[in-house]
C-alpha cells in the first residue's frame, strides 16, 4: 500500500519543478527550436516553389526562343524570296529593254542600209546612164558616118517616140 | 474527410497495438505482484525471527546479515532520505519538515541510518522504515503528531538532476538553432530534431489538429521529462538509479497536469458531451456520472500505467540480481546477468515507449477536448 500512496513531499517538489521546467523550456528551448524548425521548413518550401517557378519560366523561355527562331527563319525565307523576285524582275526588265533597244538598232540599220542602197543604186544608174550615153555617142558617131544609117536611126527613134 | 478517416483508423490501430502491449506488460506486473505478496509473509517471518535471534544473541550475529529479497527490492524502488551508493557508503540528503511548530531543516546524516534520533527545534524525530516520525515524550513514536515531509529525498534529487540535464541539453540545442539559422542540424541537434519532429508530426498534429501549436511545449516537456527520468532510472550508479517515474507521486502530478490541460481547453462540444450527452433523457443521470468518471479515469490510467510499467521493470531487474544472493552461489550469476541484460534492453524500449504513450494519450485527450463538431 505504501508503494501506491503518493507522498506529499514528492508531489510538491514534482509539481513545482515540473512547472518550472515547463516554463523554462517553453521560453528558452521549445520556442526557439520549434520556431527555427518552422522557419527552415518554410524556407525549404519556398526554395522548392521558387525552383518550380524557375523551371516553368525556363520552359516558357525556351518555347519563346523556339518561336523567335522560327519567326526569324520565316523572315529570312521571306527576304530571300523577295530578293529573288526582285532580281528576276530586274533581269526581265533588262532583257526586255535590251530587246527593244536591239530592235530599234536593227530598224535603224535597215533604214540606213536601204538609204545606202538607194544612193548606191542612184549612183549606179547615173554611171549606167552616162556610160550608155557615152556608148551611144560612140555608137552614133560611128554610125553617123553613114547617111542612111543615120536616117534609119532617126526613124527608129521617132518610132519609139511615137510609141511612147 | 477521407484524410480524417485514415487518421482515425491509424490512431485506432496504434491504440489497439499499445493496449495489447500494455496488457501484456501489466499481466507480467500482476504475476510478479502475486509472487511478491506470496513471498512477503515468509520474508517478514524470516526477518522477525532473525531480529528475534539477533536480539537474543546481541552482536554475535551482526556480521552475517540475512538476505531478504523483498525488503531489498522494496527499499530500492521506494523513496529514501539517503542516496545509497555501495556498502555502507551513502549520501545524506536534506530533510525539510513542516510541523505544527514550524519548519525544520536538517541533514538526514543526523539519523545515522535510523539508528539515532534527531532533536530538532520543535520536536524529536526518528527515521522508521525511511519515514520521518515524531518521537513523543515517552520515547515512543507519536503517530498522531502531524508532520509533513517536504524533504529533498532521493527521488527529488534524481528528478532535479534529470531536470538539470534536460535544461542543459535543450537550451544548448536551442542555442545551436539560433547560431545555425536555416542550416541543417548538427550533433546533439540532429539527434533530437527527429524526436521533436516525431512528437509534432506524428503525435500532436494527427491527434489535436490545427490547434496543435499551443500544446507543443507541454507535450514536448512531458515526453522528455519522462524519457530522461526513465533513462536515468536505468543507470544503476549515482546520477541514476532512483525509481523516479516508478513513483506514484510523480506520475500523479504528471497525470494531474494532463487533467488540468485537457479540461481547461475543453470547448463547448466537450462539455456538452459530458453534461448533455446525446441519449434519452432518463439516461442522463447515469450518463453524466459515467462521463465524469471517464474524465477522471483517463488521467488515472495514465498515472497507473507509467507507475506500474517502470516499477515492474525495476522489480524484475532487482529480482534477477537477487537470485545470485538467494542461491548464494556465483554459478547462477551468468544466467542472472544474461537475463538482466535482456531486461535492461527491454526497459530501454519501455523507457521510450512509456514516454511516447503518455505523450500520445495526452495529445489524444487534448484532441478530444478541442475537437470541433460540425
Amino acid at each position: 500500500m505504501e508503494l501506491v500512496t503518493p507522498s506529499i513531499g514528492l508531489v510538491f517538489w514534482t509539481g513545482i519543478s515540473f512547472i518550472c521546467l515547463l516554463i523554462l523550456l517553453r521560453k528558452f528551448a521549445w520556442k526557439p527550436i520549434l520556431g527555427a524548425i518552422h522557419e527552415r521548413e518554410q524556407s525549404i518550401d519556398e526554395a522548392l516553389n521558387k525552383a518550380e517557378l524557375a523551371k516553368i519560366r525556363m520552359t516558357e523561355l525556351t518555347a519563346q526562343n523556339q518561336d523567335l527562331m522560327q519567326q526569324a527563319r520565316a523572315e529570312r525565307d521571306e527576304i530571300l524570296k523577295e530578293a529573288k523576285t526582285l532580281k528576276d524582275g530586274i533581269l526581265n526588265e533588262a532583257k526586255k529593254q535590251a530587246q527593244v533597244e536591239g530592235a530599234k538598232l536593227i530598224e535603224k540599220a535597215k533604214i540606213e542600209i536601204e538609204n545606202q542602197k538607194k544612193v548606191a543604186l542612184a549612183e549606179v544608174k547615173d554611171q549606167v546612164s552616162s556610160l550608155s550615153l557615152e556608148i551611144a555617142e560612140r555608137v552614133l558617131r560611128t554610125q553617123l558616118d553613114d547617111k542612111t544609117k543615120q536616117q534609119a536611126l532617126v526613124a527608129n527613134l521617132l518610132k519609139d517616140v511615137e510609141l511612147n | 474527410m477521407d484524410c480524417n478517416r485514415v487518421l482515425v483508423s491509424k490512431v485506432k490501430k496504434v491504440i489497439v497495438a499499445f493496449t495489447l502491449l500494455i496488457a501484456f506488460l501489466s499481466v507480467k506486473v500482476d504475476a510478479f505482484a502475486q509472487s511478491d505478496s506470496a513471498t512477503v509473509p515468509v520474508d517478514s517471518v524470516v526477518a522477525k525471527s532473525a531480529q528475534a535471534v539477533s536480539g537474543e544473541h546481541g552482536v554475535a550475529e551482526h556480521g552475517k546479515e540475512k538476505f531478504e529479497p523483498t525488503k531489498v527490492i522494496m527499499e530500492h524502488i521506494a523513496d529514501s532520505h539517503m542516496w545509497h551508493f555501495w556498502g555502507h557508503t551513502s549520501m545524506p540528503l536534506p530533510v525539510i519538515l513542516y510541523t505544527a511548530g514550524g519548519i525544520e531543516f536538517f541533514s538526514s546524516a543526523h539519523f545515522h541510518h535510523g539508528e539515532e534520533d534527531y532533536v530538532g527545534a520543535h520536536n524529536t524525530y526518528r527515521l522508521v522504515h525511511d519515514k520521518v516520525k515524531v518521537v513523543g515524550a515517552n520515547g515512543q513514536v507519536d503517530e498522531t503528531a502531524s508532520v509533513l515531509d517536504f524533504s529533498i529525498t532521493k527521488n527529488v534529487a534524481a528528478m532535479f538532476i534529470a531536470i538539470f540535464v534536460i535544461l542543459l541539453v535543450f537550451i544548448s540545442i536551442a542555442n545551436s538553432y539560433k547560431k545555425r539559422v536555416g542550416k541543417s542540424p548538427k550533433g546533439l541537434q540532429s539527434f533530437f530534431e527527429p524526436v521533436i519532429l516525431f512528437i509534432r508530426d506524428d503525435v500532436a498534429k494527427p491527434n489535436i489538429g490545427h490547434k496543435y501549436a499551443k500544446f507543443m511545449p507541454y507535450l514536448l516537456t512531458v515526453f522528455f521529462f519522462i524519457l530522461f527520468n526513465n533513462l536515468l532510472g536505468l543507470v544503476p550508479i549515482f546520477p541514476g538509479g532512483a525509481n523516479v517515474t516508478g513513483n506514484i507521486a510523480l506520475t500523479f502530478v504528471m497525470a494531474f497536469g494532463t487533467l488540468i490541460i485537457v479540461n481547461l481547453n475543453g470547448n463547448k462540444y466537450y462539455w456538452k458531451h459530458i453534461f448533455l450527452p446525446n441519449v434519452p433523457f432518463w439516461l442522463w443521470p447515469l450518463m453524466v456520472v459515467v462521463e465524469i468518471v471517464g474524465v477522471i479515469s483517463k488521467p488515472f490510467a495514465l498515472m497507473v500505467r507509467l507507475f506500474a510499467n517502470m516499477t515492474a521493470g525495476h522489480i524484475i531487474v532487482l529480482s534477477l540480481i537477487s537470485l545470485i544472493f538467494i542461491f548464494e552461489t556465483l554459478a547462477i550469476a551468468p544466467v542472472s546477468v544474461a537475463f538482466v541484460i535482456f531486461m535492461d534492453v527491454l526497459e530501454l524500449l519501455v523507457a521510450f515507449l512509456q514516454a511516447f504513450i503518455f505523450t500520445l494519450l495526452t495529445a489524444l485527450f487534448i484532441g478530444m477536448a478541442v475537437e470541433e463538431h460540425h
